[in-house]
């Protein structure tokens, strides 16, 4: 893919999206043909076909979809957009897959700057070119100004699963290693500091990113991969209470063992959040055997997105089916709960 | 983290704990007055590492639990008025009034919105001329001089769009009421160190020498709580009565006093209703006449009947500590976080909550043995 996207002139006036972009008509096209097509030249795309028409590939499918729906549009560290390929890259490589092609459907707010949209569309061309996923399909609406947030967008996706055996929270099993590639709670943090205009003294930079090639090298490795899972909303604690459900066993944590950065860590002190409920968008949990577990860290350790990987818990053999239970820093035991809607800034 | 970790360290809490075990010879009763100590207390299991004997009962400083329901009731009536911002603290939005909360008011369309500060309800004020910015001033000693910045700032800027629904208590006043109770069980406290920070320790000593019980200012992290025991039951053991401050690295005697300057310019001491607790003299601020005009009370008046309790709901008996929250027949069945009966079980403070969040699997276990 070139990536180079055109200058998008006339466009209407140039500036700003107006109904007419969604209408079907001259405007429409125009917008498709300068903005989209350009960034996402393949084959595929290129037909402007009602559907795209691919090869099929060997293996079973993994199939996705999700909308992304942020506010601001852009945050340090990523957009709307690079949200959409990665959110959706990540939940295909938590099946065990290679992700492939992907869809985007894009619901535009009347008068969103044109600048902005050709932002976050070169923001999807080179987030999908790292993840080497092809944008073989995608559509475009507009709604009038009030009725959206700018830009909200769907994305599917299509991956190819390469995991010998179904990774899924049915097959973990007792005494497995729990791991966590990298350090948590960075997203949802630096949203939070720039929708609020919370000023810290250096930005927080959110963690989004594609956890496709680390996946994928644990899986070539060999390691018994288990379960995967991204801990996007809610956060890790939220996850690992989603899979002692699934799962039906109970899990161990170690709270010295979970890497919060600095900064973060600042920052929820401030705020009265708890890192662990704090979304991640480029993270992800792995359930390995214990005996797997070393060599899986060293698989994601050699990996610079994923170098402070590192084991945090277990299953544990007996317990409380359900129960995610984390051992605090001070040497006590605490319930890790579910929480009740979002985390709320405190009072004092 | 520098200041923090230190105060989590698991090997200095022990050290605390084992020298609070030497000097325990009967058993003691404290209470920490801060809904945030109790948070901590219970997140880290520092009640299970006293020495059998030494109990702690969970005090009434969680400022949305004591905030009354009729003035939250107002509060909804207020943010549900066309023409009107209503902002706030957090994790005021899902305490329950009578029957709505504020995440209710904005999904019907009322447009309240979360500030970290006052100040910024200010800023809002500015920016938006033709609306009614209003902010719930809600809180104890701690949040009282934010409060009256954003009425001295407004003051200054001439703003006609601001004003706050102030329901802001005093903590002496209300240690004074449970010591005063009947049954009080309470022989120490356990003082907020944020408080104090703020007001300085002057207003404690009468309470030492009238009721003969010791007060340790104390702070919020595992061995700042540890020491704090420590202290209040060594004075216990030799028959002191004083106030002493743990909290070191942020209390001086004297308060902080231009936030206490700032707080006798705006307000005056006024008798305050308490969820749970009732009405007590003396126990909270109201504005000055001279800023009147901030006044949300006055700007939106207000002639409904005063509200309710749910009657099932026991939060005065806890923020009393008088019942422990998973004694309360509603605790985790009838009420939840998610269906919450009162504001203990919802607010980030709330002793309920802090049973409910950390100490499930305790009671489950209690539960499923009964």
């Amino acid at each position: 893919m070139s990536g180079e996207i055109v200058c998008p002139v006339p466009l209407g006036d140039g500036r700003r999206i107006l109904l007419a972009h969604g209408g079907g008509g001259r405007l429409t096209r125009e917008l498709v043909e300068r903005i989209f097509v350009p960034a996402f030249r393949n084959d595929a795309l290129a037909a402007l076909h009602d559907s795209a028409v691919l090869a099929r590939p060997a293996g079973a499918f993994a199939f996705t979809t999700d909308s992304f729906v942020v506010h601001p549009l852009f945050f340090p560290g990523g957009d709307v957009g690079k949200l959409a390929v990665t959110g959706t890259v990540n939940d295909l490589a938590m099946a065990g897959a290679r992700p492939l092609y992907l869809t985007l459907g894009f619901i535009l707010e009347e008068g969103l700057a044109v600048d902005d949209l050709v932002r976050v569309v070169a923001s999807v061309q080179a987030a999908a070119q790292e993840a080497s996923v092809a944008v073989v399909a995608g559509d475009t609406k507009v709604v009038e100004r009030g009725k959206g947030d700018g830009i909200f967008i769907t994305s599917s996706g299509v991956g190819v699963v390469e995991a010998p055996r179904p990774v899924s929270p049915a097959a973990v099993r007792p005494d497995d290693a729990v791991l966590v590639s990298g350090p948590v709670g960075q997203h949802g943090v630096a949203v939070m500091a720039v929708r609020d205009g919370l000023a810290f003294a250096s930005p927080i930079v959110s963690d989004c990113a594609s956890v496709a090639g680390a996946v994928l090298a644990l899986l070539g490795s060999g390691v018994d991969v288990h379960c995967l899972r991204d801990p996007t909303r809610g956060g890790v604690a939220t996850v690992l209470n989603e899979i002692a459900a699934q799962a039906q066993c109970e899990i161990g944590v170690h709270e010295s063992a979970i890497t919060v950065g600095e900064d973060v860590a600042g920052a929820c002190e401030v705020l009265g959040l708890d890192p662990l409920y704090v979304a991640c968008e480029g993270r992800f949990l792995a359930f390995v055997p214990a005996s797997d577990a070393d060599r899986a860290l060293d698989v994601l350790r050699a990996r610079p997105e994923t170098a402070h990987a590192a084991r945090i818990g277990t299953v544990r053999r007996d317990g409380t089916p359900g129960l995610v239970v984390l051992k605090t820093r001070a040497g006590g035991e605490r319930v890790l709960d579910l929480l009740s809607g979002e985390q709320l800034p405190r009072i004092c | 983290m520098k200041y923090l970790d230190e105060y989590r360290d698991g090997a200095s809490a022990q050290r605390y704990a084992e020298s609070l075990r030497a000097i325990v010879t009967r058993p003691w009763t404290l209470m920490e007055v801060c809904g945030g100590q109790t948070h901590s207390i219970v997140r880290y299991g520092i009640d299970e590492m006293l020495p059998p004997g030494v109990t702690l009962i969970h005090g009434p400083g969680c400022p949305v639990c004591v905030t009354p329901v009729g003035t939250l009731d107002r509060a909804f009536r207020i943010a549900r008025q066309p023409g009107v911002v209503f902002t706030s603290f957090g994790d005021m939005l899902r305490v329950p009034g009578t029957q709505d909360d504020l995440l209710h008011v904005r999904a019907d369309g009322g447009d309240v919105r979360i500030v970290y500060s006052p100040l910024d309800a200010v800023t809002i004020a500015e920016r938006e001329p033709d609306r009614q910015v209003v902010f719930l001033a809600v809180g104890f000693e701690t949040t009282a001089p934010a409060n009256a910045m954003a009425v001295l700032l407004a003051a200054r800027k001439r703003l006609t769009n601001f004003t706050v629904l102030l329901a802001q208590v005093r903590v002496p006043p209300a240690l004074e009421a449970i010591l005063q109770s009947p049954d009080c069980r309470v022989q120490a406290f356990l003082a907020a160190g944020h408080v104090c920070t703020v007001m300085g320790t002057a207003e404690y000593g009468p309470l030492c020498s009238e009721y003969h019980v010791p007060v340790v200012v104390t702070g919020f992290e595992p061995v700042d709580l540890l020491q704090g025991i420590t202290m209040a039951v060594r004075q216990l053991e030799e028959g002191r009565s004083q106030v002493e401050i743990q909290y070191r690295r942020s209390v001086r005697p004297e308060g902080n006093p231009r936030a206490r300057a700032a707080l006798e310019e705006v307000f005056e001491i006024a008798d305050r209703d308490w969820r749970g607790l009732g009405r007590i003299p003396r126990s909270g601020f109201a504005l000055r006449a001279t800023y009147a005009a901030f006044d949300a009370e006055r700007r939106f008046p207000d002639a409904e009947p005063l509200a309710r309790e749910d009657p099932e709901c026991r939060a005065g008996l806890v923020l009393q500590g008088r019942l422990r929250p998973q004694e309360c027949p509603a605790f985790g069945t009838r009420c939840t976080p998610d269906h919450p009966l009162g504001a203990p079980m919802v607010s980030s403070e709330g002793a309920c909550a802090a049973y409910h969040l950390y100490r499930r699997r305790a009671h489950l276990a209690q539960v499923g043995a009964a």
